[in-house]
């Protein structure tokens, strides 16, 4: 399967770790290493070197190996990067391998390269489908938050564009009968450039991340009056939230941002849920779904007086996040008021104190744990995928302006299907029956 | 009853464009091979418009050319005016379209059969298919000669079940003139396939002699006239004659509006889908209800008929709309209708039931070619006629199918298209389905397929000749452009600047130059780049490859990328309904399609790269349980394991 393909990926958590390793595998491995360490490296031997970007500075200095396939994870060849561990760095040092000719992994596709390659046993078949599907529904988790918004509108207007210089595009091949000239309209070339000055424009503000949001989406629930909004601001270090101790104080979802451990995580307060008689109340209760719906990560909030707690909490608390692959961790919180110990009781069950910040820390640990993010996949590199998609389509774009400019009507055509497949990849593909219903849609066709 | 009968190897059902190209295409294997028809008579016969070729369809010509098929070389012979379409455009999407005598092609699709070795023609309506324990046996006839063979081709047209539609009147019959083949229709209904209807229709025939010519703008062959084969030079071709251009008009549309009421599609009475791209006229003046006209080319039936098919007006309205929409038309005041124009509803296969082979996954041995599958056109149907004959000629001998791969040939297009997708309208073919078409020229497509043909033992030694003559002087043109440099302020530098207005900025070649737009092959001559001897078609496919050097070397890597997964097999005992992590649509799609291969799945609408992960280790696991090798398998022999297909069946008509 990937015997074509040269993956790349960040194969250590997102965050301020000591270390960082950037994993690729592939055919490309031993040219991306010589072109990165500038040396011939030895197989399975660890060297301490530079890693240098193009102009030959080095972006970092670390340890490579590198594996040659089939004696390696993957089975294929296989380069080691291990470098500071710092986000910033992997990310360029990631971007660097990327632009030598590989391309982002997709979820859990190196332990599926070594399934595939006979490198991982039968018995272990089904904990690679466990990973793929959960890193996959982690990964469409990601894209759905971000296909929600302005970002997918904005996509899909270009894709529209792309579509309707490809109707006439390829109605001028296949029926040159029916007097459609494309290439002598004299606005494909403003349709093109109108096309590439909206691309340029979202892949500016999408890298800014205006558009798209990354991190962890932690979404606090419960009933109302168990200390949800001082949990958000004790997690943001801001006060936020009004905090009082009449039940329904909360009546909008509230957000805040705070860094976990070089994660960035948006935080979400919602109104405490129950069956209420106050419009507003309900229209917050109705949020507060809506929020959880979306949610990496749902913090369910007890009051650790009541002696219902932990279990059942729990039980109610998995009933009410409708999507399965929601993570929930419960906050058995007031611990000051119990009197009992705060810290982790068991996996995803942590007892706090939000008042003066007893268990927090293992609350923070948990919300890690519970967001997968040691697979260094998922929600983080469906945005990265996105970006690439839109640095493809670019090109494809300035190409297809080349190709124009040629009078090369067949070569435009490609160039426009390559950028509008590279779309696709984000909003869905559109297929050549597809384009073929649109033109008979917009001419009248046929002898 | 066994008295004429004998065992063939190949036994091929239907005349058309596919069951020739089917015969023939056996029968050049090796393998004895009968032709069934109900007619000698209409062997080859063109039922629709006159004409071979256009874009896409030029494309699958000049394919079964290359592998030795007729219908290049009838065109040629029956050809009265060729036009190269596209031609201002790259020769990736330049397209040959030939009007043909209907007579001249019969008769020259009559004397290649003729001439056939190992191949018998027989006059005999076919009522059955003997099958046992899921194999084919032989066929039986209309007046019960039993004939035995291994395999069997069904080209039936729309002669299954066909019903002809002109008004609100209908009545049974597989094309004006010729009978429905209803007792076979009702013998494959009981069979396991997934059975539907499609529709399709011709316009009014009318007498030449009647119309008045000088009203209409002419249109003539283009000079120097193209040619179909890749080993006719032209002198083949019989006297050429030109095709005239009408055009509806206002009267026109409101004489259709009037009579809608009484159209067959309108009324409900027609329920077969129509190709979108064909629409007849009276769909066109109500979807396209702004336009004030509609184009009609008015092409010659043949040279010794004055009959002329006016096509663009295709109908089903009842005779007397027929009669006053034709002699609204400016310059058919006075025309008189030869036959009247009609719809005809048929019987065909949901192509899924298919191998890539065309061999049925139902019946080991019977495989159906052409319209039974769903697609309309006759260069479609000759495609996989070819293809079709050859894979049961290689059943018989034993030997793999063969079918050309999406990146290697139209034909491998239109049956990838097919088997994966099936279709819910005529299937037809056009560029824009070929991803690939930068590759897929219809000037190399015998560089493309020759070869393998030749392995395949359907060409003979004149073409294959011939084609090595054509290969030898490309490859030692495009050796020379690389081998000439090209230097900034050189004598031939100065004088190709002069020439092409393109700047020699740093060292280069003569094949990098030519990559150039502004710069032809004939730029080359003309200064005299090149030896003399280096015929000038040869600098000219050399300028092709240059041109698209690029483009091309993409695909390579998009094309590798497939191949990739085509070595993954799937199962055909995987459960798709059971693999968590599949949307509901996309495991109805797959159980329905059966991909042989990942790649195949891969084409599937709405798949994407996560599902193709979950079916490759799914697949993977259950190669590892059977206890067989791991790895790629290619496609699962077909035959062995019936796949209940007809239980899907949508029988939307009784």
């Amino acid at each position: 399967m990937s015997t074509v393909d040269t993956i790349a990926a960040v194969a250590t958590a997102p965050g301020r770790g000591g270390v960082g390793i950037v994993r690729v595998s592939g055919p490309l491995t031993q040219k991306i290493a010589q072109a990165l360490t500038g040396r011939e490296l030895t197989p399975r031997r660890a060297v301490f070197c530079g890693f240098r970007d193009s102009d030959g500075v080095a972006l970092d200095q670390g340890i490579a190996i590198r594996f040659e396939g089939p004696h390696s994870f993957t089975g294929e060849d296989v380069l080691e990067l291990q470098g500071h561990g710092g986000p910033m760095v992997l990310d360029m040092l990631l971007e660097r391998v990327l632009s030598l000719g590989a391309r982002r992994a997709g979820p859990g596709e190196f332990t599926q390269c070594a399934f595939v390659n006979g490198k991982i046993d039968l018995a272990q078949a089904e904990a690679v489908l466990d990973l793929v599907n959960s890193a996959t529904r982690q990964a469409a988790r990601g894209a759905l938050r971000s296909l929600a918004g302005e970002f997918s509108k904005r996509v899909h207007a270009i894709a529209q564009q792309l579509l309707e210089m490809r109707v006439f595009c390829e109605s001028a091949i296949d029926f040159p009968d029916e007097e459609i000239d494309f290439l002598s309209e004299s606005d494909v070339g403003d349709r093109l450039d109108a096309a590439r000055k909206h691309l340029s424009a979202l892949r500016a503000d999408a890298r800014q991340g205006a558009l798209l949001q990354d991190g962890l989406n932690v979404v606090i629930a419960g009933a109302p009056n168990v200390g949800k909004s001082s949990l958000l601001n004790r997690l943001s270090g801001e006060d936020r939230a009004i905090v009082t101790n009449v039940p329904g104080t909360t009546r909008d979802t509230l957000n805040a941002d705070f860094d976990l451990d070089g994660m960035p995580v948006r935080v979400v307060d919602t109104a405490g849920l129950r069956d209420t008689t106050d419009a507003v109340e309900a229209e917050g209760v109705n949020r507060a779904r809506r929020a959880m719906a979306t949610a990496d990560v749902v913090l369910w909030v007890v009051d650790d007086r009541d002696a219902s707690s932990g279990k059942m909490a729990g039980e109610s608390a998995r009933s009410c996040t409708a999507p399965d692959a929601t993570a929930s961790i419960i906050a058995s919180n007031k611990a000051d008021l119990s009197g009992r110990p705060t810290g982790r009781l068991a996996p995803g069950v942590v007892r706090i104190c939000a008042l003066t910040g007893g268990g927090i820390d293992a609350l923070a640990a948990e919300i890690e744990h519970a967001a997968g993010y040691r697979a260094g996949e998922g929600i983080f590199t469906a945005r990265a995928r996105h970006l690439d998609a839109l640095a493809a389509a670019d090109e494809a774009l300035a190409a297809a302006r080349e190709s124009l400019a040629g009078n090369q009507g067949e070569l435009v055509a490609e160039d426009l299907r390559e950028a509008h497949d590279h779309l696709g990849a984000i909003v869905g593909r559109v297929s050549a029956d597809d384009l073929l219903g649109e033109i008979f849609a917009s001419f009248c066709i046929g002898k | 009853m066994r008295l004429h009968s004998e065992t063939y190897d190949v036994i091929v059902v239907g005349g058309g464009h596919a069951g020739t190209e089917a015969a023939l295409a056996a029968a050049r294997t090796g393998a004895t091979t009968l032709l069934l028809t109900q007619s000698i008579e209409t062997l080859g016969q063109m039922s629709c418009n006159p004409a071979i070729g256009g874009i896409g369809k030029s494309h699958l010509v000049k394919e079964i050319d290359a592998m030795g098929g007729a219908m290049a070389l009838a065109t040629d012979a029956a050809g009265i005016q060729f036009r190269t379409l596209n031609a201002s455009k790259g020769a990736a999407v330049r397209a040959t379209r030939a009007q043909a005598d209907r007579t001249l092609y019969r008769n020259a699709i009559r004397r290649v059969l003729e001439a056939q070795e190992n191949l018998a023609i027989f006059q005999q309506s076919v009522v059955d298919i003997e099958i046992r324990k899921g194999r084919v046996e032989g066929v039986l006839t209309a007046m019960g000669l039993a004939f035995s063979a291994p395999t069997v081709v069904l080209t039936t047209g729309t002669f299954l079940g066909g019903r002809i539609h002109i008004g609100l009147e209908n009545h049974a019959g597989g094309r004006a003139g010729d009978p429905a083949s209803n007792a076979l229709a009702e013998r494959l209904r009981a069979l396991p396939f997934a059975v539907d209807r499609l529709k399709t229709g011709t316009p009014p025939r009318i007498a030449g002699d009647t119309v008045d010519f000088t009203r209409m703008q002419p249109q003539w062959g283009d000079e120097p006239c193209p040619a179909m084969s890749f080993i006719s030079d032209g002198r083949e071709h019989p006297r050429q004659v030109a095709c005239h251009i009408a055009a509806t008009n206002a009267q026109t549309h409101r004489i259709i509006r009037s009579g809608l009421d009484r159209s067959p599609m309108y009324a409900g009475k027609i329920e077969g889908v129509g190709p979108r791209y064909c629409p007849s006229i009276e769909d066109k003046v109500v979807r396209f209800a702004d336009r004030t006209a509609h184009q009609i080319f008015v092409e010659p039936e043949g040279l010794d008929t004055n009959e002329l098919y006016p096509n663009g007006i295709s109908t089903s309205l009842p005779f007397e709309v027929q009669f006053a929409l034709v002699r609204s038309i400016e310059g058919f005041e006075q025309a008189w209708i030869t036959r009247p124009g009609y719809a005809i509803e048929y019987d065909f296969f949901d192509p899924r039931g298919l191998e890539p082979s065309l061999e049925t996954k139902a019946v080991s041995g019977l495989y159906f070619a052409g319209q039974i599958n769903g697609t309309t056109g006759y260069e479609e149907a000759a495609a996989q006629g070819l293809l079709a004959g050859l894979n049961a000629a290689r059943k018989v001998a034993g030997s793999d199918p063969w079918t050309p791969q999406r990146h290697e040939a139209y034909i491998g297009v239109l049956v990838d298209d097919l088997v994966t997708l099936g279709t819910n309208e005529p299937y037809r073919m056009f560029s824009s389905r070929a991803e690939y078409r930068l590759r897929l020229r219809q000037d190399n497509a015998d560089l493309r397929l020759t070869p393998v043909a030749r392995e395949l033992g359907l060409v003979d030694g004149e073409r294959w000749r011939k084609f090595e003559a054509k290969r030898d002087a490309i490859r030692s043109a495009t050796a020379a452009l690389k081998a000439t440099s090209l230097v900034p302020g050189s004598r031939l530098g100065v004088r190709l600047e002069a020439r092409c207005g393109e700047a020699v900025a740093k060292d280069t070649n003569l094949f990098d130059y030519l990559k150039r737009p502004a710069v032809t092959a004939a730029d080359l001559r003309a200064v005299e780049a090149v030896d003399a001897d280096i015929p000038l078609v040869a600098l000219e496919q050399a300028q092709v490859q240059a041109k698209y050097d690029g483009y091309i070397k993409r695909q390579d890597r998009e094309i590798a990328k497939v191949k990739a997964q085509e070595g993954v097999a799937l199962p055909r005992e995987l459960e798709y309904e059971n693999i968590e992590g599949l949307s509901n649509e996309l495991k109805e799609k797959l159980s329905l399609a059966k991909p042989p291969t990942l790649a195949r799945a891969s084409r599937i609408p709405g798949i994407t790269p996560a599902a193709l992960s979950l079916l490759l280790i799914h697949a993977k696991r259950l190669v590892a349980q059977r206890g067989k090798s791991s790895g790629g398998g290619g496609i699962v022999p077909a035959g062995e394991e019936p796949a209940p297909v007809g239980e899907r069946a949508a029988r939307r008509t009784a």
